[in-house]
C-alpha cells in the first residue's frame, strides 16, 4: 500500500469538473484507491463519493492506493493534480 | 379550425412544422420478488452497457454541436454509471433482498439524491438533478420504455415544452428543430436566449401550449408577433409561408448592411452595439454587424455556481471578449446582482423590496473584496482591447466618487507591481435611477459617458415593479416622463462633450429609435439579432425630421399618444 498527501491549491477545491477528471483517470487501474479528508474516507473511483467529500481549497488530503499497480496509480495522481492545477 | 395562443416573442422568425412534445415522463416502478437473481443481474449489466453507449453518442454529438464544455455534463453522467459506490449497492440489493433491479435502482438512486439535496452547498444540491437524470435514462431502458430523447429527432419539428433546461437544449438537433414554444419563461429566460443564439423562432410564456398541443399536430410559431397557431387552415399556412418568405427576404436585405456604418439619410452617424452575457455571445454581435459591445452583463460569470469567480477566471473572460472585438469598444458593467438576480452563496437576507434594496453598486461598495477582485481582473484585461467600465445603479455623486476611487486604488497597486494597465479606459455610469437622470448635468462634468438603462429607469420613474403582472400597464417606455428624462441626460452629456448610449430593450425598439435619434442618442445597444434591422431603419430616417418629431412627442400627454403618433407619422410613411 502507498499513501501520499496533497495540499489542494485550486481555489474551487475538488469541484465537479476536477472530480470527473480524477475519477475518470482511475478507470483502468486495478488497485483499490481511497481519498481521505478530515477523517472521512471515500472511494476515489466513485464520482459521487469524491464530490460528497466536498474538499475545499487549502485542504490536505491523503490518497492511498493498494494493489498490483499502486505505484502507477500514485504516478497518475501526481500527473492529474499537476495538469489540473489542483495541488502542488 | 385553428387555435391561436399568445405568448412572448422571444426570438424572431416564422416556422411551420409538426409538434414534438418534450415532456417529463413519470416512470412507474413496482416492487416484485425475483428468484433467479443471476438472470436479473445479467439483464442489469446489459442495460447498463446500453445506457452508457447511448450517453457516449450524446456526449460526442454535444461536443461536436455545442462544444466540449457543454458535453462535460454527459461525461459526469457516464461516470455515475461506472461508479462502484452506486452500482454495487444496486446489485447487492437485488441479491440479498431478491427484488427486481428497477426497484433496487430506484431505492439506491433515491438515497443518493436525498444525500446531495441535503448538502449545504447550492452547487452540490444541483448535482442531485444529474443523478435523477441518469437514473431515469437507465430505468427507461430496464423498463423497455423509450425515454423521449431530443437528440434522436430526425424530422422537422417544433418543440413544445413546459420549459427547456440547459440539458434539453444541449441535446436539440439544430438541423431538425425549427422552433420552439414553452409554457413558462420570458425574453431573458434560458430557452429564449438559446433560441436567439440558434436563430430559430420561439414564443415563450404562453401558459397553454402543453395543454393544447398534441404530438404531430401542425403548429406555426410566429416569433415576430409572439403567436402560436395550432392546426392552421390551408389559408393560414399560405399566409404564414408568405410572411416567412418576406421575413427571410428582409433578413437577406439587412445582411447586406453587416459591414456598413450606421448613418441616417442626412449623414448623421450613430453607433450600434450588442448586449452580451458571456464571451460566446460576441460571435453573434459581430455576425450581426455590431460596432461595439454596449453592455457586457458580468453577473453571468457569478451565476450558476457555488462560489465567487476568481480573479483569473474573470480576467480570462474579459480578455476573450476584448480580443474577439478587435479594438471595437466594449462597455463592461460591473456586477449588478440583487433585485431579481440572486446569488445563493452570498447568503444575503431576503428583502421586502429587492429592486429598491441592497443591489448592484450598493452591494459592491459594501462587499469591497468582491468588487476589487472584479476591478483588478478588468484592469489587467484592459490592455487587450478598447475597454470602458460602467457602474450600475448609481444614485448619488458620492457613490460614483467612491467607486471611482476604489478603481484608481486598484489601478495604482497593479501598476506598482509592474502590471500593465491601459491609460485610456473610459469610466461611465448607468443612468437608471431618476435622481441621477435629473442630476445628469452634475454627473456629466465627471463621467466619460452615460448609458441609459431603460428597463430600470421606467420601473423606478413610474414606481411599477416590472416583475408584477398586475401593474405591467405602467411599464411605459414612451411615457413623455421617460422621454423628458432621456432628453435631460443627453443634453447634459453633450453640453460637456460626453457621449450617451442606451442599453435597455428600448434601444432596439422601432417606435423608440426615431425619437432617440431625434433626441441625439449616440450609441444604441441591443440584442445582437436586432442590430441589422435597426441599422436598416435608421438608414431610412432623417435626423433633422426626427428632431422635429422628438420635440413634438415631448409635449404629448401619454405613452399611447406618443406610440400612435410615431406609428402613423414615421413607421407607416
Amino acid at each position: 500500500m502507498i499513501a501520499k498527501n496533497y495540499t489542494i491549491t485550486s481555489e474551487q477545491g475538488i469541484h465537479a469538473r476536477p472530480a470527473t477528471v480524477i475519477v475518470g483517470a482511475l478507470t483502468n487501474f486495478k488497485s483499490e484507491v481511497k481519498i481521505e479528508y478530515k477523517g472521512k474516507q471515500a472511494n476515489l473511483k466513485s464520482i459521487m463519493g469524491v464530490m460528497a467529500l466536498g474538499v475545499p481549497n487549502g485542504a490536505t488530503i491523503t490518497i492511498t492506493a493498494d494493489g498490483e499497480d499502486e505505484a502507477q496509480v500514485i504516478e497518475k495522481m501526481d500527473e492529474v493534480m499537476k495538469n489540473e492545477g489542483l495541488a502542488q | 379550425m385553428s387555435t391561436t395562443i399568445e405568448g412572448i416573442a422571444a426570438s424572431p422568425g416564422i416556422c411551420i412544422a409538426k409538434a414534438f412534445r418534450l415532456q417529463n415522463q413519470e416512470l412507474q416502478v413496482v416492487k416484485t420478488s425475483v428468484t433467479n437473481t443471476e438472470e436479473e443481474l445479467q439483464r442489469f449489466d446489459k442495460m447498463l452497457e446500453k445506457t452508457k453507449a447511448e450517453l457516449d453518442v450524446i456526449k460526442t454529438e454535444t461536443s461536436k454541436k455545442l462544444g466540449e464544455d457543454k458535453a462535460e455534463i454527459f461525461a459526469a453522467h457516464l461516470l455515475i454509471l461506472s461508479d462502484p459506490e452506486f452500482i454495487q449497492p444496486i446489485k447487492d440489493k437485488v441479491t440479498t433482498d431478491q427484488v427486481n433491479v428497477e426497484y433496487a435502482l430506484n431505492e439506491v438512486a433515491a438515497m443518493f439524491i436525498a444525500m446531495f439535496e441535503n448538502m449545504d452547498n447550492e452547487y452540490m444540491r444541483e448535482r442531485a438533478a444529474d443523478i435523477r437524470d441518469v437514473s431515469k435514462r437507465l430505468l427507461g431502458h430496464l423498463l423497455g420504455i423509450e425515454i423521449i430523447n431530443p437528440s434522436t429527432i430526425s424530422e422537422e419539428v417544433v418543440i413544445i415544452a413546459e420549459d427547456l433546461t440547459p440539458s434539453d437544449t444541449a441535446q436539440l438537433n439544430r438541423q431538425f428543430v425549427k422552433g420552439f414554444t414553452t409554457d413558462i419563461g420570458g425574453r431573458t429566460s434560458h430557452s429564449a436566449i438559446m433560441a436567439r443564439s440558434m436563430e430559430i423562432p420561439a414564443v415563450v410564456g404562453t401558459k397553454h401550449v402543453m395543454s393544447v398541443i398534441e404530438n404531430d399536430m401542425t403548429v406555426i410559431v410566429d416569433g415576430i408577433e409572439g403567436k402560436v397557431l395550432v392546426n392552421p387552415t390551408e389559408d393560414e399556412i399560405k399566409q404564414y409561408n408568405a410572411k416567412k418568405i418576406a421575413y427571410e427576404t428582409q433578413r437577406k436585405e439587412w445582411a447586406k448592411l453587416k459591414n456598413e456604418k450606421t448613418v441616417t439619410m442626412d449623414s448623421h452617424q450613430v453607433e450600434l452595439g450588442g448586449n452580451i452575457g458571456t464571451p460566446q455571445d460576441v460571435k453573434g454581435v459581430l455576425e450581426n454587424g455590431g460596432e461595439a459591445v454596449g453592455l457586457y452583463r458580468t453577473e453571468f460569470l457569478y451565476m450558476g455556481r457555488s462560489q465567487l469567480p476568481t480573479e483569473e477566471e474573470q480576467f480570462q473572460a474579459y480578455k476573450t471578449v476584448l480580443e474577439s472585438m478587435e479594438g471595437k469598444p466594449v462597455v463592461v458593467r460591473t456586477l449588478d446582482i440583487g433585485g431579481d438576480k440572486e446569488l445563493p452563496y452570498l447568503d444575503l437576507p431576503k428583502e421586502m423590496n429587492p429592486f429598491l434594496g441592497f443591489r448592484a453598486i450598493r452591494l459592491c461598495l459594501s462587499m469591497q473584496d468582491m468588487f476589487r477582485t472584479q476591478l483588478r481582473a478588468l484592469l489587467r484585461a484592459s490592455t487587450y482591447g478598447n475597454l470602458k467600465i460602467m457602474f450600475p445603479m448609481i444614485a448619488t455623486i458620492d457613490e460614483y466618487h467612491q467607486a471611482k476611487s476604489i478603481l484608481f486604488e486598484e489601478k495604482k497597486q497593479l501598476q506598482e507591481t509592474g502590471i500593465q494597465v491601459s491609460n485610456n479606459i473610459e469610466i461611465g455610469i448607468m443612468v437608471e435611477i431618476p435622481s441621477t437622470a435629473v442630476m445628469a448635468d452634475v454627473f456629466a462634468k465627471e463621467v466619460d459617458f452615460f448609458s441609459i438603462g431603460t428597463n430600470d429607469l421606467i420601473q423606478y420613474t413610474l414606481a411599477a415593479d416590472r416583475m408584477n403582472e398586475r401593474v405591467s400597464y405602467l411599464y411605459q417606455p414612451y411615457n413623455p416622463a421617460i422621454l423628458r428624462l432621456i432628453k435631460n441626460v443627453i443634453d447634459a452629456a453633450h453640453t460637456h462633450g460626453k457621449w450617451v448610449g442606451m442599453c435597455g430593450e428600448m434601444a432596439g425598439d422601432e417606435v423608440a429609435i426615431p425619437i432617440l435619434l431625434g433626441l441625439g442618442l449616440d450609441e444604441f445597444s441591443m440584442s445582437a439579432t436586432s442590430i441589422l434591422k435597426a441599422r436598416s431603419q435608421i438608414s431610412m430616417l432623417s435626423r433633422s425630421d426626427m428632431k422635429t418629431i422628438a420635440e413634438k412627442v415631448l409635449t404629448m400627454q401619454s405613452s399611447e399618444e406618443v406610440q400612435a403618433f410615431i406609428k402613423s407619422t414615421v413607421l407607416n410613411r
